[in-house]
């Protein structure tokens, strides 16, 4: 695109005003409640949900997508497309849905096959995603190679990242040790079950997700 | 098949070794190595997008009853100073432990220290 094409303009503009829609994924390892916050945050602005939810890890393996999600914040707003991925996972082993969480081998076999393409696919939607919702468990060391993984990205494309401190309704979460742990990126303690903090979450989605565009380069 | 009379091989990669390699090249041989078992600590480890692709790549091979995935363990790139900037001087990743899931597993981690567990009774296949 030469220097006054659309694409050029667009991105001129994009840096002068800020972003008006954005693509968000929500990120995180397995049974963090990525998709628990997800409905939290549809079901607050549209009405609607984006999936079902489990204990048994790896419930979500396919990646699900709302369109025009418009998330307010006083007098300001950003029209997002929210995007539920798969947990991301350096292992998963079928004998783990038998053992713990009772299924059949059948079943534990097909969920460990779609579950390692729930992962692929995750990986893949971040060449796509224009800012990063990562929920992190509270009440769990935040120091995993996944997250380290996944925040190295972020922050090699210089994408938006905004680190939601689930399940701080548990009476062992300690939010103040993922705000140590991460200190370079916002985190919010939030309780995506109960809809604690959530108003403050949306706040700082449309804060952080509509900042302009910084160049790419490491 | 475990093979206990082998034992595990826990093999230190050098910079060196790893820096002959393009990414592609790097990831086929840490893979190829961990799927035979051994584990490995790479002196220089991979950047975060290169972590990205291992896992990638990992999840494409994983064979239900023999791979189960890795377990991999290491600290942030190191950040580049200013003068580093300037000079235009890439952040570099540093140490990484990573192993056969089924074999490694990591018992604590800390800015000093990354503790791991070797699982008694499995061994090089």
């Amino acid at each position: 695109m030469g220097l006054f094409g659309i694409g050029s303009f667009s991105s001129i503009i994009q840096r002068i005003f800020g972003k008006k829609h954005a693509k968000i994924g929500i990120y995180g390892p397995p049974n963090v409640g990525k998709t628990t916050l997800a409905n939290r945050i549809l079901r607050d602005w549209t009405g609607d949900i984006m999936g079902s939810v489990s204990e048994i890890p790896h419930e979500t393996r396919v990646a699900k997508c709302k369109k025009n999600v418009r998330v307010e914040n006083g007098s300001s707003s950003l029209m997002m497309d929210i995007i539920d991925t798969p947990g991301i996972a350096t292992k998963i082993d079928y004998k783990e849905f038998m053992n713990t969480f009772g299924l059949s081998r059948e079943e534990a076999k097909k969920r460990a096959k779609e579950a390692t393409e729930g992962v692929i696919e995750s990986i893949r939607w971040l060449e796509n995603v224009d800012g990063v919702l990562l929920v992190m468990d509270s009440t769990q060391d935040p120091f995993t190679q996944v997250n380290v993984t996944i925040i190295g990205n972020l922050e090699a494309r210089n994408l938006p990242v905004l680190i939601a401190a689930n399940k701080i309704d548990m009476e062992d979460s300690s939010p103040a040790t993922l705000k140590s742990a991460f200190p370079q990126h916002p985190v919010i303690p939030v309780s995506a079950l109960t809809g604690y903090n959530a108003e403050n979450l949306y706040s700082h989605m449309v804060k952080q997700f509509s900042k302009r565009k910084r160049r790419r380069g490491r | 098949m475990v093979n206990k009379d082998k034992g595990i091989s826990v093999n230190l990669v050098s910079r060196q070794k790893l820096e002959e390699f393009s990414t592609d090249e790097k990831l086929e041989f840490i893979l190829n190595e961990i799927r035979n078992g051994k584990v490995l600590v790479l002196e220089n480890g991979l950047t975060s997008v290169e972590q990205a692709s291992l896992i990638q790549q990992t999840m494409e091979k994983i064979e239900q009853d023999t791979f189960i995935g890795i377990e991999m363990e290491g600290y942030g790139e190191e950040k580049a100073s200013f003068l580093q900037k300037i000079l235009g001087k890439i952040k570099k990743p540093r140490m990484t432990v990573i192993g056969p899931a089924d074999l490694l597993k990591t018992v604590r981690k800390d800015s000093n220290m990354i503790q791991t567990r070797i699982i008694p009774g499995r061994g090089a296949r």
